[in-house]
């Protein structure tokens, strides 16, 4: 479904370029739950703008759903991949009702039958349609994460890419929307690239997750090898070790994985 | 404890008037702080960090604060005045907030940041205070201190920003350190790292600590003592060991919900809000 | 009963108004404006600077009814008479009931900064939100253009047109616009660029939202605040500068009762008839304080940081 070749995306030009992905390749097939995980600064979310289209700078190849993409998407690409953002306070309009937000990609795509879509995807998210008009402000984390990700749903695509999608929540209602998408994925058969940077998230979400540092593939491994606690890099180890909690004798082996070149 | 505790605090109640409304964000939260290190953990809303200000006398208006009891090392911080804050303040009780990029002023070099905390608490001549100032960013283990000495703000790493925020913290050499959600900003590693800088920091010097953080496991596994919390009351103390064996059912629905690495895939636990949760106790 | 009936169904439209979950899009809008409303009233001068609005605009569209004449015909018997019970604020020199030419001056003093403010606040706004939503090389021409008027000195460029252009309402209300939009673009250019790279826009994008679009329905309204409490503030100025010109001779033409021409044919006699002058400047005076208050109120309710909460 999802084919990457030697990803790059560079920032900047000159004596400032940043090079935010450096050659990455990966390939997700139908219907996976794909996760990218690694600290910040190593390129996961960068990597998702990029196949998004939300960024045209990147040189490789990119393939979704059979096609070659350009730098530029074109309309009908929305239709099939769809984002869901990390910030719920930042990613809702704050002058748009639920109603305005929900219909907007309706009226783009000219899909017509508005009122009805609004209300299906609203209550497959788990808010009633009392939520229709209200604003943003008006509603909680959770909440506006949910409406988010009716958002993306309601163009009724195939691909969803979720940049950190709870990471900004509440532990509680991060359960909550982590099985909404659980649900979600199994019921309309989408299919998932995930970017955390909470390995527990990522074991939790998907079958094979992707390591990243400083731009660059660390290691592919399953959730089953994770959990078994059997990766082989380094780095990977290192960072299955912190996310277990504080261990003031492990914490005295931690290494700088710095970039290279 | 054996000691006497540095800080007693019993039935405080932190309440904001709004236009809405009275927003009663601590309801008569009770406990002690020794010479260890005590997590407070909740989540949004939970009135923890609001009770880490409130000991400090910096809950903003329009909030009220009122306690039955509020001592540090005997001193009655209800009543005390301002001039008596500003002593404790920095001096005896410091605090350390979430992200340095608010916290650090942007346009005063680090080092003369670090430098000038130290000389409002005590009145040592500009090069001495130089002086600690490098011996303390040395402490909190930055590599080359001279250099980052004479940086700006936005010229060091997020890690290295809160670094810098324990060591204006600290060089006064106070008793008590509350620290807010210190490490959510900051990667995982980077997080631990400065957690282990804060451990031996807090122990050589024996220091109290109040660890505030929505992550239960991190609290779990480096504090000490665990003080949960829930719209404002204390759900359970507990020992950080005996956490598994935590018995309030918020806890527990905490400890559940919480996705693993060795877990399954299967549905996680959702925490069922009781709301007898939100009656006041006693 | 009667009462009670009414108190019944204020109550009930206040709980419309504030309801969790509005029906439609039109309650939520109207709850909107109801909050900030309430918000409005509790800062009492921002609400006495409304009420000295309000006054203004019930003034110039009852006019005919409040004026005891046309305020135009002349009455030479009753030539500069002090203000009495006959005439409230006395007579010109041409035996004009000042009273009237005040009121029918309201309208003028409104058409002149509701013309102003039509013009400026979408050419601002088009120029602010396309230069910094694009920009490179058009927000630099776009941004240059801004500056050549921004540079004009207001009252100066407004000669200059209206003595090009010759004397009249219409021209001077273009000479005013003219010298007056530039910073509505800054403003505009400044939260558009801030906005820009938001999650909402990129998300926006991401469902294939076509420029237009995105700046009429995503940009444009959150630029609106800032740009309509500018306007406020600068009514004060717009006023001012259209009574620069009347005074001048070169905005309305006599006999219409412009405020600030009438403190020009007033100067003449303003040590012993003092009304015929000071009193238009009173007007001029209370409107351009009502504005500026109002406009500090706008600017607290409509702040898209304590609006977003």
């Amino acid at each position: 479904m999802i084919w990457v070749h030697d990803l790059k995306v560079t920032f900047g030009k000159g004596a400032h370029t940043v090079k935010a992905v450096r050659g990455l390749s990966f390939q997700v097939a139908e219907g996976d739950s794909f996760g990218i995980v690694g600290e910040s600064g190593s390129g996961k979310s960068t990597v998702l703008r990029a196949l998004a289209g939300l960024n045209p700078a990147w040189t490789g190849q990119v393939e979704i759903a059979g096609r070659q993409q350009a730098a530029r998407r074109d309309k009908a690409f929305y239709k099939l991949l769809q984002m869901v953002f990390q910030d719920p306070y930042g990613s809702l309009h704050p002058r748009h009702t639920i109603d305005r937000i929900l219909a907007e990609p309706v009226a783009i795509h000219r899909l017509g039958d508005a009122d009805r879509r609004i209300d299906r995807v609203l209550e497959e998210v788990g808010l009633g349609p009392g939520f229709r008009f209200r604003y943003p402000h008006q509603l909680s984390g959770g909440q506006r994460q949910r409406v988010a990700i009716a958002r993306a749903l309601v163009l009724e695509p195939r691909i969803l890419l979720l940049d950190e999608p709870t990471s900004a929540l509440d532990v509680s209602v991060q359960a909550e929307v982590l099985n909404l998408l659980a649900r979600l994925r199994q019921e309309r058969e989408l299919t998932y690239i995930l970017v955390s940077h909470n390995l527990a998230v990522v074991a939790h979400m998907c079958e094979r997750l992707a390591v990243m540092n400083h731009g660059r593939l660390v290691e592919e491994l399953t959730a089953e090898q994770l959990r078994a606690a059997t990766p082989t890099e380094p780095y990977t180890r290192q960072l299955l070790t912190a996310s277990l909690g504080y261990d003031r004798a492990a914490i005295d082996q931690f290494e700088d994985f710095e970039a290279t070149a | 404890m054996a000691e006497d505790p540095l800080l007693t605090v019993e039935d405080l109640r932190v309440d904001f008037e709004t236009a809405t409304g009275v927003v009663q964000a601590v309801r008569g939260a009770s406990f002690q702080v020794g010479r260890e290190k005590l997590g407070i953990v909740g989540e949004s809303g939970s009135g923890k960090s609001v009770t880490g200000r409130a000991i400090l006398g910096l809950v903003p208006p329009p909030g009220k604060v009122e306690a039955k009891r509020l001592e540090f090392e005997g001193t009655d911080l209800l009543s005390a005045d301002h001039r008596q804050m500003r002593e404790i303040r920095g001096r005896r009780i410091s605090m350390v907030m979430q992200d340095p990029k608010f916290s650090l002023n942007p346009v005063m070099k680090v080092g003369h940041q670090i430098a000038e905390a130290y000389r409002t608490h005590a009145q040592v001549a500009a090069g001495e205070a130089k002086r600690r100032t490098i011996e303390m960013l040395a402490a909190v283990r930055i590599r080359d201190p001279e250099r980052v000495y004479e940086a700006y703000p936005h010229e060091v790493s997020g890690g290295m920003g809160q670094r810098i925020m324990i060591a204006m913290m600290l060089i006064p050499d106070p008793d008590l350190l509350i620290a807010d959600e210190p490490t959510s900003a900051l990667d995982v590693t980077v997080q631990l790292q400065i957690l282990a800088i804060l451990d031996d920091l807090v122990s050589e010097r024996g220091m109290g600590l109040i660890f505030i953080s929505h992550d239960l496991n991190l609290v779990a596994s480096f504090c000490d003592r665990v003080l949960i919390m829930y719209a404002g009351q204390v759900m359970e103390v507990l020992d950080a060991r005996d956490l598994k064996r935590a018995k309030h059912p918020y806890s527990r629905g905490l400890l559940n919900c919480l996705p693993r690495i060795d877990g399954g895939r299967g549905e996680l636990t959702v925490l069922q809000r009781d709301p007898a949760w939100l009656e006041a106790k006693r | 009963m009667t009462a009670l009936d009414g108190t019944h169904r204020a109550a009930r439209l206040r709980a419309w108004l504030i309801a969790d979950s509005p029906a439609s899009a039109w309650q939520a809008k109207c709850g909107r404006w109801y909050l900030s409303w309430l918000a409005l009233r509790r800062n009492p001068l921002a609400f006495i600077g409304l009420l000295i609005i309000v006054t203004l605009l019930l003034t110039a569209i009852f006019a005919p009814w409040i004026a005891t004449s046309s305020g135009i015909e002349q009455n030479l018997q009753a030539r500069l008479l002090p203000p009495g019970l006959a005439h409230w604020f006395g007579t010109d020199e041409l035996g004009r009931d000042i009273f009237d030419r005040i009121v029918y001056g309201a309208r003028i003093t409104l058409y002149i900064v509701g013309l102003v403010g039509i013009i400026v606040v979408p050419v601002g706004l088009v120029m602010g939100t396309v230069a910094g939503y694009v920009g490179g090389a058009i927000d630099n021409v776009l941004m240059r253009i801004t500056d050549i008027f921004l540079a004009f000195p207001r009252l100066i460029l407004a000669l200059a047109f209206v003595s090009a252009l010759g004397p009249g309402i219409e021209n001077a209300v273009l000479a005013i616009a003219l010298t007056t939009w530039s910073p509505y673009a800054r403003i505009a250019r400044a939260e558009t660029i801030t906005i820009r790279d938001s999650e909402y826009i990129q998300a926006a994008r991401l469902q294939g939202a076509s420029a237009l679009r995105i700046l009429y329905g995503h940009i444009v309204p959150l630029c609106l605040s800032s740009v309509i409490v500018r306007l406020t503030l600068d009514m004060a100025g717009i006023i001012l500068t259209a009574a620069g010109l009347g005074f001048l001779g070169l905005g309305a033409q006599p006999p219409l009762p412009e405020w600030g021409a009438m403190i020009s044919t007033g100067r003449q006699f303003l040590l012993d008839q003092w009304w015929v002058a000071t009193i238009p400047g009173i007007a001029i005076f209370v409107v351009s304080l009502g504005f500026n208050l109002l406009g500090d109120g706008l600017r607290d309710v409509l702040d898209p940081k304590s609006s977003d909460r």
